[in-house]
Protein backbone atom coordinates (compact mmCIF):
# COMPACT_ATOMS: atom_id res chain seq x y z
CA UNK A 1 0.00 0.00 0.00
CA UNK A 2 0.80 3.57 -0.23
CA UNK A 3 2.18 5.83 2.16
CA UNK A 4 0.82 9.22 2.62
CA UNK A 5 -1.21 8.01 -0.37
CA UNK A 6 -3.39 11.34 -0.10
CA UNK A 7 -0.63 13.80 -0.34
CA UNK A 8 0.71 12.21 -2.76
CA UNK A 9 -1.80 12.01 -5.01
CA UNK A 10 -3.15 15.68 -4.20
CA UNK A 11 0.49 16.40 -5.13
CA UNK A 12 0.43 15.05 -8.41
CA UNK A 13 -2.98 16.51 -9.33
CA UNK A 14 -1.64 19.86 -8.74
CA UNK A 15 1.51 19.28 -10.22
CA UNK A 16 -0.62 18.82 -13.01
CA UNK A 17 -2.62 21.75 -12.77
CA UNK A 18 0.71 23.82 -12.73
CA UNK A 19 2.15 22.12 -15.71
CA UNK A 20 -0.98 22.79 -17.93
CA UNK A 21 -1.99 25.74 -16.70
CA UNK A 22 -1.04 27.88 -20.03
CA UNK A 23 -3.57 25.72 -21.40
CA UNK A 24 -6.22 26.18 -19.44
CA UNK A 25 -5.35 30.08 -19.03
CA UNK A 26 -5.80 30.23 -22.48
CA UNK A 27 -9.03 28.14 -23.35
CA UNK A 28 -11.15 30.34 -25.79
CA UNK A 29 -8.83 33.58 -25.98
CA UNK A 30 -6.98 32.36 -29.40
CA UNK A 31 -4.96 35.07 -30.84
CA UNK A 32 -6.54 36.52 -34.59
CA UNK A 33 -4.43 34.61 -37.21
CA UNK A 34 -2.26 36.96 -38.66
CA UNK A 35 -3.91 39.12 -41.97
CA UNK A 36 -1.04 39.31 -44.61
CA UNK A 37 -1.37 42.07 -46.74
CA UNK A 38 -0.42 41.90 -50.83
CA UNK A 39 -0.85 45.62 -50.83
CA UNK A 40 1.81 47.14 -52.33
CA UNK A 41 2.76 49.26 -55.60
CA UNK A 42 4.13 46.38 -57.43
CA UNK A 43 1.79 44.12 -56.68
CA UNK A 44 -0.96 46.64 -57.38
CA UNK A 45 0.50 46.62 -60.51
CA UNK A 46 0.32 43.16 -61.87
CA UNK A 47 -2.53 42.00 -64.34
CA UNK A 48 -1.99 38.60 -62.77
CA UNK A 49 -1.47 38.71 -58.83
CA UNK A 50 1.21 35.49 -58.75
CA UNK A 51 3.88 34.85 -56.86
CA UNK A 52 6.24 32.34 -58.39
CA UNK A 53 4.73 29.22 -57.53
CA UNK A 54 1.00 28.54 -55.88
CA UNK A 55 0.30 30.04 -52.32
CA UNK A 56 -0.42 27.26 -51.09
CA UNK A 57 3.25 25.79 -52.15
CA UNK A 58 4.81 29.30 -50.75
CA UNK A 59 3.22 29.46 -47.96
CA UNK A 60 4.49 25.87 -46.99
CA UNK A 61 7.57 25.57 -48.21
CA UNK A 62 9.41 29.49 -48.67
CA UNK A 63 11.56 28.49 -45.97
CA UNK A 64 12.84 25.50 -47.69
CA UNK A 65 12.95 27.49 -50.96
CA UNK A 66 14.85 30.22 -49.99
CA UNK A 67 17.36 27.92 -48.17
CA UNK A 68 18.12 25.81 -51.55
CA UNK A 69 18.12 29.40 -53.12
CA UNK A 70 20.90 30.42 -50.84
CA UNK A 71 23.42 28.11 -51.77
CA UNK A 72 22.33 27.57 -55.49
CA UNK A 73 23.40 30.72 -55.93
CA UNK A 74 26.00 31.43 -53.30
CA UNK A 75 27.77 28.19 -53.69
CA UNK A 76 26.59 27.24 -57.27
CA UNK A 77 26.14 30.13 -59.11
CA UNK A 78 22.63 29.21 -60.49
CA UNK A 79 20.90 32.49 -60.48
CA UNK A 80 17.73 31.75 -61.89
CA UNK A 81 14.89 29.90 -60.91
CA UNK A 82 12.86 27.94 -63.51
CA UNK A 83 9.18 27.47 -61.55
CA UNK A 84 7.02 24.96 -62.30
CA UNK A 85 4.60 26.46 -64.87
CA UNK A 86 8.15 27.16 -66.98
CA UNK A 87 8.63 30.86 -66.28
CA UNK A 88 12.34 32.11 -65.26
CA UNK A 89 13.13 34.52 -62.32
CA UNK A 90 16.22 35.91 -60.82
CA UNK A 91 16.71 34.18 -57.47
CA UNK A 92 17.05 37.00 -55.57
CA UNK A 93 15.64 37.67 -51.78
CA UNK A 94 16.38 41.26 -52.06
CA UNK A 95 15.95 41.93 -56.04
CA UNK A 96 12.81 39.34 -56.70
CA UNK A 97 11.13 38.76 -53.37
CA UNK A 98 11.30 41.69 -51.64
CA UNK A 99 10.48 44.00 -55.15
CA UNK A 100 6.79 43.05 -54.72
CA UNK A 101 6.76 42.02 -51.19
CA UNK A 102 7.83 45.49 -50.28
CA UNK A 103 5.80 45.80 -46.93
CA UNK A 104 8.05 43.72 -44.60
CA UNK A 105 5.64 44.25 -41.22
CA UNK A 106 2.39 43.70 -42.96
CA UNK A 107 3.70 40.35 -45.25
CA UNK A 108 6.56 38.62 -43.00
CA UNK A 109 6.40 40.10 -40.20
CA UNK A 110 2.72 39.29 -39.46
CA UNK A 111 2.99 35.35 -39.73
CA UNK A 112 6.68 35.36 -38.52
CA UNK A 113 5.38 37.28 -35.08
CA UNK A 114 2.15 34.99 -34.90
CA UNK A 115 4.37 31.67 -35.20
CA UNK A 116 7.19 32.98 -32.89
CA UNK A 117 9.89 32.75 -35.68
CA UNK A 118 12.75 35.17 -35.87
CA UNK A 119 14.67 34.13 -38.77
CA UNK A 120 17.95 36.02 -39.22
CA UNK A 121 17.56 37.01 -43.32
CA UNK A 122 17.02 40.48 -42.02
CA UNK A 123 19.91 41.00 -40.45
CA UNK A 124 21.62 41.55 -43.94
CA UNK A 125 18.76 41.00 -46.57
CA UNK A 126 16.05 43.93 -46.75
CA UNK A 127 17.98 46.68 -45.42
CA UNK A 128 16.46 48.91 -48.15
CA UNK A 129 12.77 48.41 -47.70
CA UNK A 130 10.80 50.06 -44.31
CA UNK A 131 10.68 47.90 -41.26
CA UNK B 1 4.30 -16.93 -33.59
CA UNK B 2 6.63 -15.36 -36.32
CA UNK B 3 9.98 -16.34 -36.62
CA UNK B 4 13.17 -14.33 -37.04
CA UNK B 5 13.34 -14.31 -40.64
CA UNK B 6 9.88 -13.03 -41.54
CA UNK B 7 10.41 -10.70 -38.52
CA UNK B 8 14.05 -9.07 -40.77
CA UNK B 9 12.00 -9.18 -43.58
CA UNK B 10 9.44 -6.71 -42.86
CA UNK B 11 11.73 -4.86 -40.82
CA UNK B 12 13.96 -4.12 -43.97
CA UNK B 13 11.08 -3.66 -46.45
CA UNK B 14 9.76 -1.04 -43.99
CA UNK B 15 13.25 0.49 -43.73
CA UNK B 16 13.21 0.75 -47.65
CA UNK B 17 9.58 1.78 -47.87
CA UNK B 18 10.12 4.65 -45.36
CA UNK B 19 13.14 5.67 -47.11
CA UNK B 20 12.00 6.35 -50.06
CA UNK B 21 8.83 8.37 -49.11
CA UNK B 22 11.15 10.27 -46.91
CA UNK B 23 12.94 11.26 -50.06
CA UNK B 24 10.19 11.98 -51.96
CA UNK B 25 8.86 14.60 -49.14
CA UNK B 26 12.40 15.93 -49.49
CA UNK B 27 11.82 16.68 -53.17
CA UNK B 28 8.86 18.81 -52.33
CA UNK B 29 10.64 21.96 -51.82
CA UNK B 30 12.76 21.61 -54.72
CA UNK B 31 10.18 21.02 -57.45
CA UNK B 32 11.27 23.28 -59.84
CA UNK B 33 14.97 23.67 -61.02
CA UNK B 34 18.33 26.53 -61.03
CA UNK B 35 19.85 27.11 -63.80
CA UNK B 36 23.00 29.92 -64.11
CA UNK B 37 21.86 33.01 -66.29
CA UNK B 38 22.09 33.54 -69.61
CA UNK B 39 23.92 36.42 -69.51
CA UNK B 40 26.14 36.00 -66.47
CA UNK B 41 30.20 36.36 -67.48
CA UNK B 42 32.05 33.55 -67.74
CA UNK B 43 35.63 32.98 -67.40
CA UNK B 44 37.97 30.37 -67.03
CA UNK B 45 40.01 32.67 -64.30
CA UNK B 46 38.82 36.04 -63.64
CA UNK B 47 41.69 38.76 -63.13
CA UNK B 48 42.28 42.71 -62.56
CA UNK B 49 44.75 44.84 -64.26
CA UNK B 50 45.83 47.89 -61.93
CA UNK B 51 47.43 50.49 -64.31
CA UNK B 52 48.55 52.63 -61.60
CA UNK B 53 49.88 55.31 -63.79
CA UNK B 54 46.18 56.24 -64.70
CA UNK B 55 45.80 56.67 -61.12
CA UNK B 56 46.91 60.94 -61.37
CA UNK B 57 46.30 61.70 -57.86
CA UNK B 58 45.05 59.90 -54.17
CA UNK B 59 41.38 61.11 -55.48
CA UNK B 60 41.25 59.08 -58.01
CA UNK B 61 41.74 55.77 -56.19
CA UNK B 62 39.49 57.48 -53.13
CA UNK B 63 36.70 58.04 -55.98
CA UNK B 64 37.17 54.29 -57.05
CA UNK B 65 36.90 52.85 -54.06
CA UNK B 66 33.81 55.64 -52.80
CA UNK B 67 32.19 53.80 -55.54
CA UNK B 68 32.53 50.60 -54.76
CA UNK B 69 31.75 50.68 -51.13
CA UNK B 70 28.71 52.78 -52.01
CA UNK B 71 27.61 49.70 -54.22
CA UNK B 72 28.57 47.16 -51.97
CA UNK B 73 26.95 48.70 -48.76
CA UNK B 74 30.41 48.83 -47.25
CA UNK B 75 29.92 51.07 -44.05
CA UNK B 76 31.65 53.78 -43.74
CA UNK B 77 33.50 53.42 -40.06
CA UNK B 78 36.48 56.36 -39.26
CA UNK B 79 38.40 53.88 -36.80
CA UNK B 80 41.35 52.15 -37.91
CA UNK B 81 40.11 49.27 -35.14
CA UNK B 82 37.05 48.56 -36.87
CA UNK B 83 36.69 49.98 -40.25
CA UNK B 84 35.63 48.09 -43.23
CA UNK B 85 37.17 48.13 -46.56
CA UNK B 86 37.28 46.35 -49.76
CA UNK B 87 39.23 48.33 -51.73
CA UNK B 88 41.65 51.54 -50.45
CA UNK B 89 44.73 53.31 -51.12
CA UNK B 90 48.50 52.18 -50.16
CA UNK B 91 51.98 53.50 -50.10
CA UNK B 92 54.47 51.47 -52.09
CA UNK B 93 55.97 50.32 -48.97
CA UNK B 94 52.37 48.54 -47.93
CA UNK B 95 51.52 47.81 -51.17
CA UNK B 96 55.43 46.22 -52.11
CA UNK B 97 56.77 45.35 -48.57
CA UNK B 98 59.32 42.99 -50.05
CA UNK B 99 60.77 45.70 -52.74
CA UNK B 100 61.43 48.46 -50.38
CA UNK B 101 64.34 49.86 -50.55
CA UNK B 102 66.12 52.82 -48.76
CA UNK B 103 67.42 54.07 -52.14
CA UNK B 104 63.89 54.24 -53.51
CA UNK B 105 63.57 57.00 -55.71
CA UNK B 106 60.85 60.13 -54.05
CA UNK B 107 58.53 59.35 -56.76
CA UNK B 108 58.03 56.05 -56.28
CA UNK B 109 57.91 56.14 -52.62
CA UNK B 110 55.10 58.35 -53.10
CA UNK B 111 53.17 56.48 -55.43
CA UNK B 112 49.75 55.68 -54.20
CA UNK B 113 48.29 52.02 -55.01
CA UNK B 114 44.68 50.63 -54.89
CA UNK B 115 44.60 47.42 -52.97
CA UNK B 116 42.49 44.84 -52.74
CA UNK B 117 41.56 40.93 -52.42
CA UNK B 118 43.78 39.43 -54.84
CA UNK B 119 41.21 36.73 -55.33
CA UNK B 120 44.90 33.74 -55.28
CA UNK B 121 44.85 31.24 -56.74
CA UNK B 122 45.80 29.29 -53.31
CA UNK B 123 44.18 31.32 -51.25
CA UNK B 124 45.15 31.18 -47.73
CA UNK B 125 41.90 32.14 -46.39
CA UNK B 126 40.09 29.18 -48.13
CA UNK B 127 42.25 26.63 -46.44
CA UNK B 128 42.09 27.71 -42.93
CA UNK B 129 37.99 28.80 -43.15
CA UNK B 130 36.62 25.98 -40.53
CA UNK B 131 33.09 26.21 -42.09
CA UNK B 132 33.67 26.49 -46.00
CA UNK B 133 32.59 30.21 -45.86
CA UNK B 134 34.95 31.10 -47.82
CA UNK B 135 35.34 29.11 -51.12
CA UNK B 136 37.03 29.62 -54.26
CA UNK B 137 34.63 29.29 -57.24
CA UNK B 138 35.73 27.30 -60.38
CA UNK B 139 35.91 30.71 -62.10
CA UNK B 140 38.51 31.65 -59.68
CA UNK B 141 36.73 34.24 -57.65
CA UNK B 142 37.29 33.48 -53.76
CA UNK B 143 33.90 34.25 -52.42
CA UNK B 144 32.41 34.70 -49.36
CA UNK B 145 29.15 32.71 -47.87
CA UNK B 146 28.01 35.11 -45.22
CA UNK B 147 25.28 32.72 -43.92
CA UNK B 148 28.12 30.34 -42.94
CA UNK B 149 30.69 32.68 -41.95
CA UNK B 150 31.28 32.03 -37.81
CA UNK B 151 33.48 35.16 -37.18
CA UNK B 152 36.32 33.42 -36.26
CA UNK B 153 38.49 35.38 -38.05
CA UNK B 154 41.22 32.61 -39.01
CA UNK B 155 40.64 34.22 -42.37
CA UNK B 156 41.99 37.27 -41.40
CA UNK B 157 45.05 35.87 -39.65
CA UNK B 158 45.32 33.88 -43.09
CA UNK B 159 45.33 36.85 -45.67
CA UNK B 160 48.80 38.23 -46.20
CA UNK B 161 47.25 41.59 -48.04
CA UNK B 162 44.79 42.06 -44.72
CA UNK B 163 42.00 42.78 -47.24
CA UNK B 164 39.81 40.84 -44.87
CA UNK B 165 37.79 43.21 -42.40
CA UNK B 166 35.36 42.02 -39.37
CA UNK B 167 31.97 43.54 -38.31
CA UNK B 168 32.65 44.21 -34.93
CA UNK B 169 29.00 45.62 -34.53
CA UNK B 170 26.17 45.76 -37.15
CA UNK B 171 27.08 48.01 -39.83
CA UNK B 172 23.66 49.26 -40.75
CA UNK B 173 23.69 52.56 -38.96
CA UNK B 174 27.04 53.66 -40.66
CA UNK B 175 25.77 53.16 -44.34
CA UNK B 176 24.55 56.55 -45.79
CA UNK B 177 22.38 55.33 -48.12
CA UNK B 178 21.61 51.59 -48.26
CA UNK B 179 21.55 49.89 -52.10
CA UNK B 180 18.56 47.77 -51.79
CA UNK B 181 20.24 45.74 -54.64
CA UNK B 182 22.41 44.68 -52.56
CA UNK B 183 22.38 43.06 -48.91
CA UNK B 184 24.54 44.21 -46.01
CA UNK B 185 26.64 42.47 -43.78
CA UNK B 186 25.38 42.13 -39.96
CA UNK B 187 27.43 41.78 -36.83
CA UNK B 188 29.90 38.81 -36.27
CA UNK B 189 30.78 38.35 -40.37
CA UNK B 190 34.26 39.29 -41.81
CA UNK B 191 33.80 40.38 -45.34
CA UNK B 192 35.80 41.59 -48.47
CA UNK B 193 35.89 42.37 -51.99
CA UNK B 194 33.90 39.58 -53.99
CA UNK B 195 35.11 40.73 -57.41
CA UNK B 196 31.43 41.74 -58.10
CA UNK B 197 30.41 38.31 -58.77
CA UNK B 198 26.72 39.12 -58.37
CA UNK B 199 27.46 41.94 -61.40
CA UNK B 200 29.23 39.33 -63.42
CA UNK B 201 26.41 36.78 -63.01
CA UNK B 202 24.19 39.59 -64.38
CA UNK B 203 26.80 40.26 -67.46
CA UNK B 204 28.42 43.55 -66.16
CA UNK B 205 31.42 44.58 -65.04
CA UNK B 206 33.24 44.69 -61.74
CA UNK B 207 31.89 48.93 -59.97
CA UNK B 208 35.77 50.00 -59.47
CA UNK B 209 36.52 48.97 -62.96
CA UNK B 210 33.66 50.57 -64.32
CA UNK B 211 34.10 53.71 -62.40
CA UNK B 212 38.03 53.91 -62.97
CA UNK B 213 37.61 55.06 -66.38
CA UNK B 214 40.06 52.13 -68.13
CA UNK B 215 43.01 52.29 -65.32
CA UNK B 216 41.50 49.10 -63.90
CA UNK B 217 41.27 46.24 -66.39
CA UNK B 218 38.92 43.57 -65.68
CA UNK B 219 38.66 39.65 -67.63
CA UNK B 220 39.64 36.15 -68.20
CA UNK B 221 42.98 35.83 -67.44
CA UNK B 222 42.38 32.06 -69.29
CA UNK B 223 41.86 33.46 -72.85
CA UNK B 224 44.40 34.94 -74.41
CA UNK B 225 42.76 36.94 -76.25
CA UNK B 226 41.07 38.88 -73.17
CA UNK B 227 41.70 42.80 -72.78
CA UNK B 228 43.34 41.92 -69.70
CA UNK B 229 45.81 39.25 -70.95
CA UNK B 230 46.98 41.60 -73.78
CA UNK B 231 47.85 44.65 -71.59
CA UNK B 232 49.91 42.09 -69.94
CA UNK B 233 51.76 40.81 -72.88
CA UNK B 234 52.58 44.63 -73.62
CA UNK B 235 53.53 45.88 -69.85
CA UNK B 236 56.20 44.97 -67.44
CA UNK B 237 53.84 43.56 -64.31
CA UNK B 238 54.16 43.37 -60.28
CA UNK B 239 51.74 40.84 -58.32
CA UNK B 240 51.71 41.59 -54.73
CA UNK B 241 54.12 39.06 -52.28
CA UNK B 242 54.22 36.56 -54.96
CA UNK B 243 57.17 34.77 -52.99
CA UNK B 244 54.12 33.79 -50.91
CA UNK B 245 53.08 31.16 -53.41
CA UNK B 246 49.08 32.39 -53.32
CA UNK B 247 49.28 33.34 -56.87
CA UNK B 248 47.40 36.53 -56.41
CA UNK B 249 45.25 37.58 -59.59
CA UNK B 250 45.36 41.08 -59.34
CA UNK B 251 48.33 42.67 -61.39
CA UNK B 252 49.40 46.38 -61.39
CA UNK B 253 51.24 47.99 -64.02
CA UNK B 254 53.48 50.84 -62.96
CA UNK B 255 55.18 52.56 -65.78
CA UNK B 256 51.98 52.98 -67.92
CA UNK B 257 52.54 51.73 -71.58
CA UNK B 258 55.93 51.17 -72.45
CA UNK B 259 55.99 54.96 -74.22
CA UNK B 260 59.15 56.01 -72.68
CA UNK B 261 61.75 54.09 -74.81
Amino acid sequence: MMYNGGKIITGLIIFALIITAPFWLNIGQADEPPEISLDTPVINQLSEKECIESAEFMRSQHPQLLNDWRDQVVREGKTVYTSSSGKEYQISLDNTCLQCHSNRSEFCDACHAYTSVDPYCWDCHGGGIAK
Amino acid sequence: MMNRRDFLKIMASLGIGSALVLEGIDRIGTAADTIPGSKNLQAGHWGMVIDVSKFKTPEDIQRVAAACHKYHNVPEINDPQHEIKWIWQEDFEHTFAELESEYLSEKVKQMQFPVLCNHCENPACVRVCPTQATFKRPDGIVAMDYHRCIGCRYCMAACPYGARSFNFFDPRPYIEEINSAVPTRTKGVVEKCTFCMERLDKGQQPVCAEASGGAIIFGDLSDPDSPVRKVLRDNFFLRRKVELGTGPSVYYIIGGGGSNA
